[in-house]
């Protein structure tokens, strides 16, 4: 009989992980759906923006990491809302000082704000100046081989195409592009944005990708919970598939029935 | 004196501490970072962090984000 392969962990700055989805933590009704959300989700690695503690906000205002304790997820601050490498290296120094100096971040570099397409020029600026301040980056880009490449000799942890704009749901619009990716880069290859649905992730992970980073398409479903639980089945579905090898795709049909022994 | 706090002057007596207006926000103990004129100030420092007139405040906290 054949073995099971045995999955690796994904690994992550050196921290392993089981689950291979990870969700963001945005556009949610409340607190509560996040949390039950992202506990269907399986995932362990939950990302999070940094903004202003507004002047006379209700102090008993729920605290988001009440929903998702760091102490259960690591938590993942991100640079979302970010135009200028000096902004998203400001948002890092104070997400780590938030978290009592976890260093791990998600770097995003926006140049556009009708396709919230990432600025690589400034995203290659911020993710050199905060390596070199200790940070681990796991930085989101654009689709390209080269800039992945160089981001991954900068010292990013983990480097993050996208599949399509954020928010868009359009699933993987260039499947070559993500598997060149995949291919060339030593540190792990996870797709951020652009997923919709559970075939969509399903996809990524069987191009061969490490994981898939993913909010909207949760948070926006109709049933945000329900759309979690199917998201964790497609990553590992897709992972399973992958690692199982898929058939070659042939132009003619192929009977899967025996020729021989027909009685007609 | 006058210092800005997210965007809003405010008007704060002399000598006036990190921790006073954390406790003015009603965010004592929250998780929540501070940056004065672009440098942290770490939440171990907030009383005996003494503001200057003119200090450009910045105080943060997680929201949800992807």
């Amino acid at each position: 009989m054949t073995q099971v392969k045995q999955d690796t962990p994904l690994v992550i700055a050196g921290r392993e992980y089981t689950s291979r989805l990870l969700v963001g933590s945005g556009k949610y009704k409340d607190n509560e759906e996040t949390r039950l959300a992202t506990e269907a989700s399986g995932a362990e690695i939950v990302t999070v923006a940094i903004r202003r503690s507004n002047i006379g906000q209700n102090p008993d205002e729920p605290n988001l990491l009440d929903a998702i304790p760091p102490e259960k997820y690591t938590i993942l601050p991100n640079t979302a809302g970010c135009y200028t490498a000096k902004d998203a290296v400001r948002t890092c120094k104070l997400a780590r000082e938030l978290l009592d100096g976890h260093d791990l971040v998600k770097l995003e570099v926006l140049g556009d704000e009708k396709t919230l397409f990432p600025d690589v020029i400034q995203t290659l600026k911020a993710a050199e100046e905060l390596v070199k301040d200790g940070f681990k980056v796991m930085v989101y880009t654009s689709d390209d081989l080269l800039i992945a490449k160089e981001l991954e000799d900068i010292g990013c942890v983990a480097v993050m195409p996208l599949a399509a704009p954020i928010g868009s749901g359009l699933g993987i619009r260039n499947p070559y592009n993500i598997r060149f990716i995949v291919e060339e880069l030593k540190v792990p290859v996870l797709v951020d944005a652009g997923v919709g649905t559970a075939s969509d992730a399903a996809v990524a992970m069987e191009l061969g990708c490490d994981g898939v980073l993913m909010n909207t398409a949760i948070a926006a479903a109709q049933n945000p919970v329900l759309m979690a639980s199917a998201m964790k089945k497609a990553i590992e579905a897709g992972r399973e598939a992958y690692l199982a090898g898929r058939m070659p795709r042939k132009r003619y049909a192929n009977a899967s029935s025996p020729l021989d022994g027909t009685f007609f | 004196m006058e210092i800005s706090v997210n965007g809003e002057n405010k008007q704060v007596p002399d000598g006036y501490t990190a921790a006073q207006l954390v406790d003015a926000m009603g965010l004592t103990g929250g998780r929540i970072a501070m940056e004065v004129n672009l440098e942290i100030v770490p939440r171990s420092t907030y009383d005996s962090y003494t503001f200057n007139a003119g200090d450009k405040i910045e105080i943060v906290h997680a929201v949800g984000g992807g």
